[in-house]
């Protein structure tokens, strides 16, 4: 050995999860309800889902050479957000459309924030709410070949009833990939076995707009009700893979429920009182900006805090 | 009141204990120089009594302690004083040093008749533990005679041998108590001499389920002295999460065991306060584990304190394959090392030499806010926060928000998937904070 080996700071070991395969595991979590989705909606949602991740990809890239900043899109947190931003759109959506949504989500949620863990509002959703705003029609038709219009959120929102079967299958209309229960829960259940996610978010998130809903709804025990909300809806893809969003969820445990009833509220508030049936790409949003107010009021007390020296 | 055997945080990373651990401790006599830095502890450096030209033995005493706060310094061999020069230690530091040339002759002083326990004073007892020159060896270097002249010594209800050796690669303490663990519990109860309302826990991690029996069957009948299986987590054998495990007693940093009624030395300390009280011996030795899969033959050694590291390597039969990375100490709070050329310590605990080094391997990114560093951080700080605000130089938020309690255990870092070096922002910020604290 030379006189001169390599030194660093401790520890001098490291973990195996890097940013990378997180991301790439959140991927591979959204797959099953993706294929349902494309297999659901046929091969224009294929296109639409490939040119989200493309555009958002490209985006990121050019952004990137353009400012001269260091090329980050291998971390695969782009990709991801155009997945995400693909799933949340109507089947049908133009493919222009799922570029814009895109762009919009990296160049001006993302990057002009700062790139990678900067940004203050899920870039997806930020994205589907710009799109949502702007091209309201469009994004409220779920309309194709195999299937009317309406979700079963918007159904039994119009007192009608649902289809168990149809909403697990995800055989049903709605944005690509929110439709399949089984496919978005199957996501869901590898992502918490592999520790990426836990149940803090969501379980808070689902449980506390289950409350909301029996006791402001004015259905009261409702069942068709209460699963079409659950199921029919964004819902479960939401709560599983946006509200968890490490960037835009709070860091503080306490803070995460907080969060989750909050976004619980917000999303019962939307659908209850709110003239459209959907609620929870808002309600996210607006969870995200309330972040930095809930992690200041749930601030950990540090381990022996307030003892006192003899 | 008892402990949960656990605390809230740490990690569990591949703890390698299989490379040494049932391989028996090897004496090892020096070849070459002995250096013996005057600061091998926390507090004052220890006075040289000697001088160039002086022929010294074995266990004599060649600096004293220098003040309350400090630890004297024994020779190690015989020989010849041959300088007092500032040498490089593990840290990187230049420390004023005493270089021995060994004489191989080994000629040692007399230590006088071996001492009974009941025979001795608890002022005999803090007596002879501060003129062996026993410090902390754990890593702290902390005068272990300070640490047991606590203000109300009735206030003490347990004195806590952390057995815990909860750093991956270490096996020092594993072979020490399966090898000596008599030794171990006579330890114990030169300490309990002390504490008259006290009771001795054994506290062991539960991965060395032998060790646990064997110090179970041991202490059986004695009612002083219980063995508690820990949960194995690292970092368990940090202090102040090992008193929590024990008695659920959680204390912040500026605060001492004796707080929480407790005094809490380890393994090897726990030996040499042994030796110093029932044989009149210097602390000359320790128990090193040279280990890591850069090692050709890894095991412990019991090592004379002041012996060349070079020597460490060559009695484990030297590198296997050229080594990316040495660490004195373990892996995770452990002193990278850019050279070998540096002596033994009282708290040298391990020689680690890595074919990967796994910091080097990645660049640090952006943080994603995932919050594993503070899932396992177990002073429940923030540590990507609190590393923010080191990288910004914002002392006072630091301050503020608790940075100061960070035990520098290294768990953030290790789990960090966009492989920020946050511990090491946070050391750094701490450091600063703590200099400007003492202005």
């Amino acid at each position: 050995m030379n006189e001169k080996s390599r030194v660093s700071s401790n520890p001098h070991i490291r973990a195996g999860a890097t940013t990378q395969t997180i991301m790439l595991a959140v991927i591979l979590a959204l797959l099953p309800t993706t294929a349902v989705g494309i297999y659901n909606f046929g091969k224009h949602a294929l296109f639409l889902v490939i040119v989200c991740v493309l555009s958002a990809v490209i985006a990121e890239l050019c952004f990137c050479l353009i400012v001269k900043k260091k090329i980050t899109v291998s971390d695969g947190s782009a990709a991801l957000t155009g997945l995400l931003l693909g799933l949340n759109l109507p089947p049908r959506a133009p493919l222009w459309m799922g570029a814009l949504g895109a762009v919009f989500a990296i160049v001006v949620v993302k990057m002009l924030f700062g790139g990678l863990g900067q940004n203050f509002m899920n870039p997806a959703l930020g994205g589907r709410c710009f799109l949502m705003l702007s091209f309201t029609r469009i994004m409220t038709d779920f309309t194709t070949d195999t299937y009317s219009g309406a979700t079963p959120l918007a159904l039994v929102k119009a007192g009608e009833k649902t289809d168990i079967y149809k909403m697990v299958m995800g055989t049903t209309a709605g944005t690509i990939g929110e439709t399949s229960m089984i496919a978005i829960v199957a996501g869901a259940c590898l992502l918490l076995l592999l520790g990426v996610i836990d149940l803090r978010i969501p379980g808070t998130y689902i449980a506390t707009l289950v409350v909301f809903l029996l006791l402001f709804s004015g259905r009261g025990a409702d069942y068709d009700y209460i699963a079409g909300n659950l199921a029919g809806g964004g819902l479960m893809l939401g709560a599983f893979f946006m509200a968890t969003d490490y960037v835009t969820r709070p860091i503080t445990k306490k803070g995460q429920y907080l969060y989750g009833i909050l976004l619980g509220i917000l999303t019962g508030i939307f659908r209850v009182f709110g003239q459209s049936s959907e609620g929870v790409s808002y309600a996210i949003v607006l969870g995200n900006l309330c972040v930095p107010l809930i992690e200041k009021i749930t601030w950990p007390k540090p381990f022996g805090k307030g003892g006192e020296r003899a | 009141m008892g402990g949960r055997l656990t605390f809230t945080g740490g990690i569990h990373p591949y703890d390698g204990k299989d490379l040494s651990k049932d391989k028996p401790i090897k004496d090892i006599l020096p070849k070459s120089d002995m250096v013996y830095p005057l600061s091998q502890h926390i507090g004052a450096p220890a006075k040289p009594i000697v001088k160039k030209g002086d022929h010294v033995l074995t266990g004599q005493m060649i600096a004293e302690a220098g003040g309350f706060v400090s630890a004297p310094v024994y020779a190690t061999v015989s020989g010849t004083v041959k300088a007092i020069e500032k040498r490089r230690v593990v840290t990187g530091d230049m420390v004023e040093s005493i270089v021995i040339e060994n004489d191989g002759a080994y000629d040692e002083v007399d230590y006088g008749e071996p001492s009974e326990l009941s025979d001795l004073t608890k002022e005999e007892i803090i007596a002879k533990i501060r003129k062996a020159g026993v410090v902390g060896m754990g890593g702290a270097g902390f005068p272990t005679h300070v640490k047991l002249s606590v203000k109300e010594p009735d206030s003490i209800d347990r004195v806590i041998v952390n057995c815990a050796e909860c750093e991956p690669f270490l096996t020092s303490d594993y072979r020490r108590m399966m090898e000596e663990p008599e030794k171990l519990v006579e330890g114990l109860q030169c300490i309990l001499a002390l504490f008259d309302n006290a009771k001795g826990v054994l506290a062991v991690e539960d991965n060395k389920p032998d060790c646990i029996a064997k110090l179970k069957s041991l202490t059986e009948g004695q009612e002083r002295i219980s063995v508690k299986a820990l949960k194995t987590k690292y970092p368990q054998g940090a202090e102040r999460q090992l008193i929590y495990a024990v008695t659920g007693r959680a204390i912040n940093s500026s605060m001492l065991p004796a707080d929480a009624h407790c005094v809490v030395n380890n393994v090897d300390t726990v030996c040499a306060i042994r030796a110093a009280v029932l044989e009149n011996k210097p602390l000359m030795h320790r128990i090193v584990t040279v280990t890591g899969d850069a090692i050709s033959d890894p095991r412990n050694f019991r090592v004379r304190i002041g012996t060349n590291y070079h020597e460490l390597i060559e009695e484990a039969g030297g590198f296997s394959t050229e080594p990316a990375k040495i660490v004195s100490g373990g892996p995770m709070m452990g002193f990278a090392l850019f050279g070998l050329d540096v002596p033994t310590t009282k708290t040298a605990s391990a020689l680690l030499c890595m074919t990967k080094d796994e910091v080097a391997a990645f660049e640090p990114s952006a943080c994603i806010n995932c919050g594993r560093c503070a899932e396992v951080c177990p002073g429940r700080l923030i540590p990507s926060r609190m590393a923010d605000l080191a990288a910004r130089g914002d002392m006072e938020t630091f301050v503020k928000l608790d940075g100061l309690e960070c035990c520098e255990c290294g768990c953030c870092s290790y789990v960090c998937p966009a492989r920020r070096q946050l511990t090491q922002d946070i050391k750094t910020m701490r450091k600063l904070a703590l200099a400007s604290r003492k202005k």
